[in-house]
């Protein structure tokens, strides 16, 4: 049955994300604030678009909590986006925030991403929130996105305390009709001096966490009743506890299962759970990435089946129908051979040349994390560790520190990087008398991401110029005596530089600078190759261009409706083989 | 109506994630409840890139597990024979006859593979050179308009909401060649001619 248009024009369809921003408008938050990552970006991107809101790119994400927190202080309501490894940064802030409670509502939006699609590891927000003791909702779909966004603003002013919003990949990304209300602004609350509940220190702390247990048996209690929180029944044999995401695949898997839908998962309604146990005959908990509610569910004397399914990765409907005795659905032979299409560096990104002199002078390269993480990737293979936001700098002094290898050991980190978490880390080198290396890759952008403003770019979160910091400075404020600026296209620049840095028995810093190759709008034409003067050398096949290619015969070819001018084969070309020709054919005017 | 999948399979840059979202907004603007699914992130930097849409009276999953899909269209031939175990036996395969080389072909690392299109052919796939009938709609971007064009035909929507959504998503100069586009790309299959 298909529902009547009229009715439909009110739905429309949007991401998870959008659906937040959304929600957090219509909530009437105040202000946004957040630093970007996948799979949270795009909430205050879609924020920023409605009016009579403040929205802010932070450097890092303890920042944006802690400003979030002086919003929620003084008296208004305010959203914080972050992806799970964000968190670890907010945690700081957000520990004791659940002790001194809100004013103004705060809401944290954080997103996980199972799988690891674009992540360095696969974490589990809800045991965040749990050590935090905030409670956590759980939207399945973009509608829930939005109802309890609205809804977290409630239950953090009620209940005064942040409150988490955990989204993952596919809720943050899939798109679903959404129903959207209207906007309604609370009216601002009142400051009121009262450092028995503001200032944190040991005195007040102790009561303040006295009354953080009890404020969670509290919202335990309303987690028991709360409308998020819902017993669908159908056949009693098989009873099946979850949340999120999980919920839909259980739907589309076992369409018959009794199911208890968590939306306000954390902290688990145990009540609700026996409630729900005691009417089916099997109880399952089926839930995305750690066992965090079977592990409660079992606290509670309750053990559910095995299930066999995972703590890792996504699941899906087939994993679960399999889990329960499905037969397997009847699937197509694969195709043997294909090759493997790993995401790489883009055609004319400046990245390249750095990794490329690199990887020429054998160096040991602390990573860091950005798009420049694919340098470790063959053909450049040109990056040895990337554990998270800044560690590549304290790194790459330790390894200096453990005297392990005879290789000049570089840090290298990307511009937004630096003023997210590289501060902090060339500050210990340089106060520590490191003889170190970092090279900052100066972009001019947030690419990975999607191409956010910084404050190294100077660009706000609205497009607007922002002051922007100058490294330079920065760096000798810092008490860096050794500073090269350098555009990485110049790959014999750029790798003069890093040896004469390498070299030199004090703290050095190369700032490699040049615009994203995604973000600049004019390029010069491209190139070709001279098919008399190859040689099939491969050298610029090494730089790892998706542009250039071989021939059956091994020469050297240029596509140039994918090359953008910026000539570092050239530069690794001995035979002058590679010229600039004229531009290729694109008239445009696709979707 | 029971839930329809349908996949769309390419590499970052051909489109994929925007023609799955004029699919979705068809699906939409024919009163069905609708998902999309899409990858954002690292995986866009060259890599291949899935969009799963799927439309019904009632959709749960916005993702699929392989032998869901009932329809599958592929942007470029390696990640259509990549994406075919996800096609159901029996489901529609569009393929576009274009290959780009992953790095691995490119740096000589790898051979390119070798007979995919009589592979792909052989489970049925229909093909067509989608950038060739783009050029013919005078519009060489829109190759993902014509390989949209290519699945309606066997898709349950009427043309004119295909159109109708198509000409409010594509910038208003281009209306015109993104029609025509489509309508190359869905008369190529009507008649039986993607053979091209």
């Amino acid at each position: 049955m298909r529902i009547h248009p009229e009715v439909f024009v009110t739905r429309t369809l949007m991401s998870g994300n959008e659906a937040v921003a959304r929600g957090a408008w219509e909530a009437g938050v105040a202000v946004g604030v957040g630093y970007p990552g996948t799979p949270s970006t795009e909430v205050l991107e879609n924020l920023v678009g409605y009016e009579d809101v403040r929205c802010e790119w932070a450097p890092n994400e303890k920042v944006a909590a802690e400003v979030a927190g002086g919003v929620s202080l003084g008296g208004r309501r305010v959203l914080v986006t972050m992806k799970h490894v964000g968190l670890n940064v907010a945690a700081d802030p957000l520990h004791t925030q659940a002790y001194t409670g809100v004013n103004g509502g705060l809401v944290y939006l954080v997103a996980d991403d199972p799988g690891m699609h674009s992540s360095q590891n696969e974490q589990d927000t809800r045991n965040h929130a749990h050590g935090a003791r905030v409670p956590v909702l759980e939207p399945s779909d973009s509608q829930e996105a939005l109802e309890f966004v609205r809804r977290a603003f409630e239950l953090s002013e009620t209940f005064d305390t942040p409150v988490i919003v955990r989204m993952t990949t596919r809720v943050s990304h899939a798109k679903t009709l959404v129903e959207a209300g209207e906007r309604a602004v609370p009216a601002p609350k009142a400051y009121a001096k009262d450092p028995s509940k503001y200032v944190m220190m040991p005195g007040m702390a102790r009561a303040r966490r006295v009354e953080l247990g009890a404020r969670l048996e509290r919202l335990e209690a309303h987690a028991c009743s709360a409308h998020e929180n819902r017993i669908e029944m159908r056949d009693a044999g098989l009873g099946v506890i979850t949340s999120g995401i999980a919920y839909q695949y259980v739907r589309e898997a076992l369409p018959d299962a009794s199911v208890l839908k968590l939306g306000l998962s954390v902290p688990v309604p145990s009540e609700l759970v026996r409630e729900f146990a005691a009417s089916v005959e099997r109880v399952a908990v089926i839930e995305e990435l750690e066992p965090f509610l079977a592990m409660r569910v079992r606290a509670l004397g309750i053990e559910p089946v095995d299930t066999g399914l995972a703590e890792w990765g996504e699941l899906s409907p087939a994993k679960i129908a399999r889990a329960f005795g499905a037969p397997e659905i009847p699937v197509r032979k694969p195709i043997d051979g294909l090759p493997p299409r790993p995401p790489l560096l883009c055609p004319g990104c400046p990245h390249r040349g750095v990794f490329y002199a690199l990887g020429r002078m054998r160096a040991v390269v602390t990573g860091d994390i950005g798009c420049y993480t694919l340098a470790a990737l063959p053909p450049l293979k040109a990056m040895d560790s990337c554990v998270c936001m800044g560690a590549g700098i304290g790194m790459a002094h330790g390894m200096a520190l453990a005297e392990g290898t005879t290789a000049p050991v570089v840090a290298v980190i990307g511009d937004s990087t630096f003023a997210h978490s590289g501060l902090t880390g060339l500050l210990h080198l340089a106060y520590n008398n490191s003889g170190g290396t970092v090279v900052i890759l100066d972009n001019r952008t947030t690419a990975m991401t999607g191409h956010q403003g910084n404050p190294v770019s100077g660009i706000a979160i609205t497009g607007e110029p922002a002051p922007a910091i100058d490294l330079e400075a920065v760096c000798a404020a810092l008490g860096v005596s050794s500073v090269r600026t350098v555009d990485p296209n110049r790959i014999d620049e750029t790798l003069e530089a890093l040896k004469a840095a390498v070299a030199e028995p004090v703290l050095s810093v190369v700032i490699a600078k040049a615009p994203c190759a995604l973000i600049v709008r004019e390029h010069p034409d491209p190139y070709a190759v001279d098919e008399e003067l190859c040689t099939k050398c491969g050298a610029c096949v090494r730089l790892g261009c998706p542009a250039i290619s071989r021939d059956e015969s091994g020469r050297a070819v240029i596509d140039t409706s994918l090359c953008v001018g910026c000539a570092q084969c050239v530069q690794v070309c001995r035979y002058d083989a590679i010229v600039q020709v004229g531009p290729s054919c694109d008239i445009g005017g696709g979707l | 109506m029971s839930v329809t999948t349908v996949m769309l399979a390419g590499v970052g840059g051909q489109g994929t994630i925007l023609a799955g979202d004029v699919l979705a907004k068809v699906a939409v603007a024919e009163g069905l409840e609708v998902k999309l699914s899409e990858v954002h992130g690292m995986a866009q930097r060259g890599g291949s890139v899935d969009t799963i849409v799927r439309f019904g009276d009632a959709v749960y999953a916005p993702v699929i597990d392989p032998g869901v899909a009932d329809h599958l269209i592929a942007f470029e031939v390696i990640e259509g024979a990549r994406a075919l175990p996800m096609l159901r036996p029996g489901g529609r395969l569009v393929v576009n006859r274009r290959m780009i080389a992953p790095l691995p072909v490119l740096s000589g690392d790898l051979p390119e593979p070798e007979d995919l299109e009589p592979a792909l052919r052989a489970a049925g796939a229909v093909l067509l050179d989608a950038e060739a009938l783009a050029c013919e709609a005078g519009s060489p971007r829109s190759a993902n308009v014509v390989l949209l064009g290519a699945a309606s035909y066997g898709l349950p929507f009427a043309e004119s909401t295909w159109k109708t959504v198509i000409e409010g998503r594509v910038p208003k100069r281009t209306v015109d060649a993104n029609l025509r586009a489509f309508q190359l790309g869905r008369d190529a299959c009507a008649e039986g001619v993607c053979e091209l």
